[in-house]
């Protein structure tokens, strides 16, 4: 057998650095590259707050932090959930649309009684309990199709969602004449998701910022604590070991997409009672940003691969650029072509790590 | 004595793909305590035949009896799940995910009670495993870091772990050094110590004589001879498998190696493997052989000469002026052809035809005007690389992936002829394929040499080096450790000069 032992002990930190020293000058400058490379995100985040916090000393104020938590909050849930898809080498177009008919969903059940142009013209707000079962059932059931056509028709998962976007975008518009949906009942917005919890300074946090905090849990525990997760993981690494291995490889893929339906439903039950109505334009690309903060964060297209923090870390990212872009009166046109930037390079880099030297 | 029990019996199994009758009524038997091998030329039927026990493929007749009962799996999980395991061919691993995710996959070892996977159990068990078989791997280890032979050992292991009474080996030492081979056949004796029934498949006699107790032969899908090892020659298992005597494995050498110099490598220094400071030259005419243990440099060396691989230093001198061979490209156009290690992972294009996979190293010269690609031109080129390499195939726009290993490496080899190279690298060009079509590569790699290019081959399998070689190149731990005659060099030598630099 290989006498190669992979267990050899961790290296103390002047163990690595005499082993620095005794490289060459080329190596040495090879080491150095690669180690900012590796953790070139992170320094470019550092980078860019420097520097906007130069620019614009209000940009650190716990107003501005708070309002860079809560759309964090607002947006970790569906790249979650997506991250799961991506994880299995697929994607999730449908996500947006989803997002915003589940705020429908919610926003048509949650009205309040007699409202001017209520949806139903008569009665009450349903239990707010009920409505979000309600809401993510719809999510889920979204993203079971997708994940049902993804595995027993063998379907990209690219094209599988493009369909189900354009035909829950269809049935919303059907359904809802595209008109907006307002005057939502207290006990489903400032009574529960945009209720304060707690003041930092003056600023006060809301309630849906400690429910992401609980999502986000939930679903780290599923990645790394179950065998679903870590089917799902092996599944994307590779499919045809998983399924030789005895792995039910379509209940696994159903699942991801159906779990991540459901962070979709209850991505859109926060969405439609921040804005404090349902609209068309709720969820609209949500995908795309989301997709952005899990390659961002490190999950990779190539599969199997990913981190909840990973993910985390990718949506602050994102929305610490945007933050920091209205800061420095960048305007929203440009904006665009910098997120785009940063995707590319965010990719490029992690590509690297995959990529075997020879 | 006691007879040993008859562990599994499979009985006139037949299955039909659209147009092919893969099995006609194959019948196997197994033995409790005994290694049964499987053997055949590829597309002999035999993996076929365990996948219709493995519940991948559904047979279409006959009956399979596992311990006297009848037995039909459905899937991989029912066949794991009553005692019948299988070390795939093509390593179906997890690459991403840790040794100990890559074992448990399946059928993971829960906290008591609760949904939750139990890393700690997974850990020791892992350990027990591994500790049992004398592997020395840390489970944590994720399974793309490691050596291939290594992920092999650790899929063994995985199907030692699930207490199987049949084992399949699928062509388990493709991959493996002469001393992890020893290590798997302690493995496998230890197994059979323990009454497990194992089925081995291989094309490498000198193992199957060495590890078997019962030799089933088959050929073209259909049952030949179920003989006991110990009455067997391995010149009458080629005649089984064949069907006709192959008096020579080695075509005879009726050329003589010329005195021209071709190619120089000085200081071969490689950027990101162990490669280090090889020099050798290489003449006109001459096959010359690189011999080395897994992971000793020899595909490193291939790769630096014709670069694609980053080379640190290293000189290269065609006919007395250097080249620099910096990209594939470059080489290509200085007359270097490579033929890969992996053929299906860098070698062919497994959707396209057998025409595309022909022409698509030669491109530029089937264009017509300079403008677009001639089918014309491209159907005579292919029609000659059918002919000159003897390749069996109903037709030019037949896909690459239905034919059979050899008659995909005589593409390849076909695609290179058509770019005029000098100078041939070829990294194991008769992995996985039969004994029949190998004779003919030989044939092919002399043909080279007695047309006057130079050959430098990569072999795993000392036999074939010394019956084709001129000269062969041993390397070690990343170095050249000396050089020996194929005329008169033994097995012994190059496995001494092999262990130099370990």
């Amino acid at each position: 057998m290989s006498e190669l032992n992979n267990s050899a002990p961790k290296k103390g930190l002047a163990q690595k650095f005499d082993d620095f020293k005794a490289l060459d000058a080329r190596d040495k400058r090879s080491v150095i590259g690669n180690w900012l490379l590796d953790h070139a995100m992170i320094i470019i985040i550092v980078l860019l707050v420097i520097y906007i916090q130069i620019q614009r000393p209000a940009f650190l104020a716990t107003a501005s932090i708070v309002n860079i938590i809560q759309l964090t909050a607002s947006r970790l849930p569906i790249a979650l959930g997506i991250a799961g898809a991506i994880i299995l080498t697929g994607t999730d177009l449908s996500a947006g649309r989803v997002v915003g008919l589940g705020a429908f969903v919610a926003a048509i059940l949650l009205q309040k009684t007699g409202a001017v142009g209520r949806f139903f013209a008569v009665g009450d707000p349903w239990p707010v309990l009920i409505v979000i079962l309600l809401v993510l059932a719809v999510g889920a059931i979204i993203g079971f199709i997708n994940g049902f056509c993804v595995a027993k028709f063998k379907l990209h998962p690219f094209i599988v969602t493009l369909a189900t976007q354009l035909i829950t975008y269809g049935l919303y518009l059907t359904v809802s004449s595209a008109k907006q949906i307002s005057s939502l009942d207290e006990s489903y917005t400032t009574n529960l998701i945009t209720a304060p919890m707690f003041k930092i300074g003056n600023t006060p946090v809301m309630m849906y910022v400690a429910l992401a905090a609980i999502v986000t849990v939930i679903m780290w525990f599923i990645w790394n604590k179950t065998t679903f997760g870590k089917n799902m993981f092996a599944v994307g690494s590779n499919e045809e070991a998983a399924r030789v291995s005895g792995v039910n490889v379509t209940a696994v893929i159903i699942g991801v997409f159906a779990l991540a339906g459901v962070t979709y439903g209850y991505t859109g039950f926060v969405e439609a009672a921040r804005m404090g109505a349902s609209t068309g334009t709720i969820g609209l690309n949500y995908e795309l940003d989301a997709i952005a903060a899990c390659v961002i964060g490190g999950v990779s297209f190539v599969g199997g691969i990913g981190k909840i923090s990973g993910v985390v870390i990718g949506v602050v990212l994102m929305q610490l650029i945007m933050s920091g872009m209205t800061f420095l009166g960048i305007s929203g046109s440009i904006t665009y072509v910098i997120k785009g930037a940063v995707i590319l390079i965010a990719c490029a880099i992690d590509m690297r790590k995959y990529l075997t030297k020879k | 004595m006691q007879e040993p029990t008859q562990l599994l019996v499979m009985e006139k199994v037949s299955k039909s793909f659209p147009g092919v009758k893969a099995l006609d009524n194959v019948s196997l038997t197994v033995k409790a305590g005994t290694v049964h091998a499987l053997m055949g030329e590829n597309g002999a039927g035999k993996s076929t035949l365990m996948k219709c026990l493995f519940g991948i493929y559904a047979k279409d007749d006959g009956h399979i009896y596992l311990e006297g009962k009848e037995i039909d799996f459905k899937s991989s999980r029912e066949a794991l799940d009553n005692g019948v395991a299988m070390v795939h061919q093509e390593l179906n691993q997890a690459l991403k995910r840790s040794v100990m995710d890559n074992i448990w996959l399946g059928r993971y070892p829960k906290i008591k009670g609760l949904p939750i996977v139990s890393e700690k159990q997974m850990y020791t068990d892992t350990k027990k495993v591994f500790e049992e078989l004398g592997i020395n791997v840390n489970p944590k280890t994720i399974m793309s870091t490691m050596p291939v032979s290594q992920r092999q050992m650790v899929e063994i292991a995985k199907a030692v772990s699930f207490n199987a009474k049949v084992l399949v080996f699928d062509e388990p030492t493709s991959s493996l050094t002469e001393k992890e081979v020893d290590h798997l056949f302690r493995i496998i004796n230890m197994l059979k110590a323990r009454g497990c029934g194992i089925i081995y498949i291989s094309h490498k006699m000198e193992e199957i004589l060495r590890i078997s107790d019962e030799v089933t032969i088959m050929r073209d899908g259909q049952y030949v001879a179920t003989k006991a090892a110990q009455d067997l020659t391995m010149n009458e298992i080629i005649k089984l498998m064949v069907g006709r005597e192959l008096t020579n494995r080695f075509p005879p050498k009726e050329y003589q190696v010329g005195n021209e110099v071709v190619l120089k490598v000085e200081n071969m220094t490689a950027m990101y493997s162990a490669l280090q400071n090889v020099s050798f030259s290489l003449k006109k005419g001459e096959i010359v052989g690189i011999a080395g243990l897994d992971g000793s440099g020899r595909t490193e060396l291939l790769e630096n000469i014709f670069g694609s691989a980053n080379r640190k230093e290293g000189k290269l001198i065609l006919r007395g002026k250097e080249i620099h061979n910096r990209t594939p490209k470059e080489s290509i156009s200085n007359g270097f052809a490579m033929v890969t290690e992996e053929r299906r992972a860098t070698g062919i294009f497994s959707i396209m035809s057998i025409r595309d996979n022909t022409v698509i190293s030669s491109l530029k010269k089937y264009l017509n005007h300079h403008a677009y690609l001639s089918n014309k031109a491209m159907a005579k080129g292919t029609d000659w690389s059918i002919k000159a390499m003897h390749i069996k195939t109903p037709s030019q726009s037949t896909k690459i992936r239905a034919l059979s290993g050899g008659n995909q490496q005589k593409v390849i080899f076909g695609r290179w002829m058509l770019t005029q190279p000098e100078i041939f690298l070829l990294d194991e060009p008769t992995r996985g394929i039969d004994v029949g079509a190998k004779y003919e590569i030989y044939q092919l790699i002399m043909d080279m040499a007695k047309n006057g290019k130079s050959v430098m081959m990569v072999s795993s399998e000392m036999p074939e080096l010394l019956g084709v070689c001129d000269r062969i190149l041993v390397m070690s731990g990343g170095r050249l450790a000396g050089e020996v005659d194929a005329k008169t060099a033994t097995q012994e030598e190059i496995m001494t000069l092999a262990a130099k630099y370990v």
